[in-house]
């Protein structure tokens, strides 16, 4: 243990060096407001996150109240693997059987835009691209190797990597992967412009879900540091008062 | 209804002394009139400590100690249970702001020279507080079961087994396991809801107490205690603690309060430096996290222990540098306490001093380089030689002559 331990200390270094790989992160300008993204965000998750991802910390009802919906909507919507509405998004998954058909287990998002971030999540959903060694066909440029296939291919379609040729310092040239591209270009932009809103909508209610009481605490956070500031101005006479006659 | 009342204190000053303790305590209890900015941190801490006594209580309430149970209780309390989210983020941030203004509470006692004689004590018990309040915060922190939780326990608890012999038959009687476990869960629960608290409060009853007797120091490091008193029975520089620091207390708590509450209600995590990003993946013993660092206010001794290349004399230095804080009351050989009175050597050793510990506290943060390790050795050695040479250089500097009464 105490080797293994020394040995993980020890090799920090590189392996903290390979984790900045990777494209920079695309901002995801999220807006836990916007009540239309939240639901279209909750419907994708619902129908493509859903079967095999759980988000056992989250209740249907309190998406049901928080973002709008009634209860009949979310049952027609967002309720596929149970008929409870007090129920949490459960999967019918194995840990198991994940492992054996992906390799692992697929995690539970319900606080995944607070371990990930939020924008690390949205530029993972971007670019998922067509990978012939891998035994999905994909892989992805923020989670090398991703055992995840590309669900949401037929929202965006395929993607190709774009390789250039570079010399680094010593005159060795390295295959470098530049960009990503759609197979299929027809419509592109369009495409491309509702496939982000699309993920960015999925973000939104991902990060809705990692803190459902995000916009409550901000809410909140005015009344008390109104009061506090009330507070400050009544004890600050006080004070003032009793040091009147100290020299 | 005022005779019901002076009725009913007489009734109880006959069998407990409350009046006794109330004048002995505050109303009588003289402190010098000069108290500053420095002075707020000692009646935070204890508002600290009180904001998390009770929402301790009321997670407790709702935790699960259990390694299967312990990741998904916190998020039931975050989501299912009514301001559970308020209590946990107070709790959480609460842990960071304790040692804000337990850091900032014993950088006053070095600006004026607060641990000097007669304070000796009152120091070391501050220093026990200090020591049972780092073991309370990691005990807590492995509570939430997530990945930094976990990790974090492990490394911390595998330093013990650089001790020769007996190292790692204690590290597996610390863990109870030989790895970090549900049973280390367990008791880490007991020691971090039962154990100590009953320890920090005892221990900061007893600094209380010690520092009655002694008097509280002040920012011209003078005893008013030497002084005569007036007609009112009050040292010449003396003021009752209350009603006069009770209300200007009162002041800072509500600046204070507001500080907390805007990182509560809008930075609760603090960019990652009061609760870390990866602690939201759930503790995983199968999978080492990439870059595993303990919180904001340990990370200075962390750079120390990895300043040293070897594990055993890393340890032993990382303990050092806490040990000799102990000593400071008889490192310090200078003839005044405060640093008004002090010449220009102490105040640039106190200033490389700081230089170090923020430094310090910087570089346990970052993945280790050669630059940084070099860089923390560096610093390290300027936070020993802050200690080591003072009976030296406290000795050299010119001080300025003390006044009889306290300047403003």
């Amino acid at each position: 243990m105490k080797r293994l331990i020394l040995a993980t200390i020890l090799l920090l270094p590189t392996l903290a060096f390979a984790s900045t790989e990777g494209p920079l992160l695309e901002q995801a300008h999220t807006d836990l407001n916007n009540k239309t993204s939240l639901q279209e965000g909750a419907k994708l998750f619902a129908n493509y996150c859903l079967g095999c991802h759980s988000a056992n910390y989250m209740r249907f009802e309190r998406i049901g109240k928080d973002l709008g919906f009634t209860e009949e909507e979310v049952k027609q919507s967002l309720m596929y693997t149970t008929d409870k509405i007090g129920e949490t998004m459960k999967i019918a998954l194995k840990p198991a059987d994940g492992i054996t058909w992906f390799g692992m287990a697929p995690p539970d998002l319900s606080v995944t835009a607070r371990s990930r971030g939020v924008n690390w999540l949205y530029t993972y959903l971007l670019t998922f691209y067509l990978d012939p060694k891998r035994p999905l066909g994909v892989n992805n440029l923020m989670f090398k190797d991703v055992a995840m296939p590309h669900v949401l291919w037929e929202r965006q379609g395929w993607q190709k990597p774009i390789y250039e040729t570079v010399k680094d310092a010593e005159g060795q040239e390295h295959q470098v992967l530049t960009k990503l591209e759609l197979v299929d270009k027809t419509n592109e932009k369009e495409r491309v412009e509702k496939y982000r809103q699309e993920v960015l909508n999925l973000v939104t209610f991902l990060e809705y879900m990692g803190e459902p009481t995000k916009l409550e605490r901000q809410r909140l956070g005015m009344w008390v540091l109104l009061y506090l500031f009330i507070f400050l101005i009544v004890a600050y006479l006080l004070k003032r008062e009793y040091w009147k006659d100290i020299h | 209804m005022n005779n019901l009342l002076t009725a009913t204190l007489g009734w109880m000053d006959d069998r407990f002394p409350v009046s006794q303790w109330w004048n002995e305590h505050l109303a009588h209890y003289y402190a010098p009139k000069n108290f500053n900015f420095w002075y707020y941190f000692g009646s935070l801490a204890i508002l600290v400590l009180v904001i998390q006594l009770v929402t301790g209580i009321f997670l407790a309430i709702n935790y699960k100690p259990d390694a299967s149970l312990a990741f998904a209780s916190v998020e039931y309390i975050m989501r299912d249970v009514e301001y559970g989210w308020l209590i946990r983020y107070m709790h959480a941030i609460g842990g960071s702001f304790f040692f804000i203004t337990v850091y900032l509470h014993m950088f006053r006692a070095l600006l004026y020279g607060s641990y000097r004689k007669p304070r000796e004590l009152l120091w070391i018990i501050g220093m026990l507080i200090y020591l049972s309040l780092m073991a309370e915060s990691f005990l807590g922190y492995l509570l939430p079961w997530g990945q930094m939780s976990y990790w974090g326990a492990q490394v911390i608890i595998s330093l013990f087994g650089a001790i020769p012999y007996i190292g790692e038959d204690l590290a597996v009687w610390v863990r109870g396991d030989f790895v970090v476990s549900d049973i280390t869960l367990n008791r880490f629960f007991t020691y971090h809801v039962v154990s100590m608290p009953i320890i920090l409060l005892g221990l900061v009853f007893l600094h209380i107490i010690a520092l009655h007797h002694v008097g509280s120091n002040n920012p011209d490091g003078i005893e008013i205690k030497k002084q005569p008193k007036n007609e009112k029975g009050w040292y010449l520089d003396g003021i009752p603690f209350h009603p006069y620091y009770t209300v200007k207390d009162i002041v800072g708590v509500a600046v204070f309060m507001i500080i907390f509450a805007a990182a509560l209600f809008y930075a609760p995590e603090m960019g990652g430096y009061f609760l870390e990003q990866n602690n939201f993946f759930p503790a995983d013993p199968m999978q080492t996290p990439q870059h595993i660092e303990p919180l904001w206010y340990f990370t200075p001794f962390y750079a120390i222990l990895r300043a040293i290349p070897d594990k055993l004399m890393g340890v032993v230095a990382m303990g050092a540098s806490i040990v000799v804080l102990f000593l400071l009351p008889w490192l310090d050989r200078s003839p005044v306490k405060s640093i008004r009175y002090k010449g220009i050597v102490f105040k640039f050793a106190l200033f490389l001093f700081v230089i170090s510990f923020i430094g310090l506290g910087y570089l346990g943060m970052q993945v280790p380089t050669a630059t940084f390790t070099l860089m923390s050795q560096i610093l390290s050695v300027i936070y020993f030689a802050f200690f080591l040479l003072m009976p030296f250089y406290s000795v050299w500097d010119k001080t300025k002559p003390v006044p009889e009464r306290l300047t403003d």
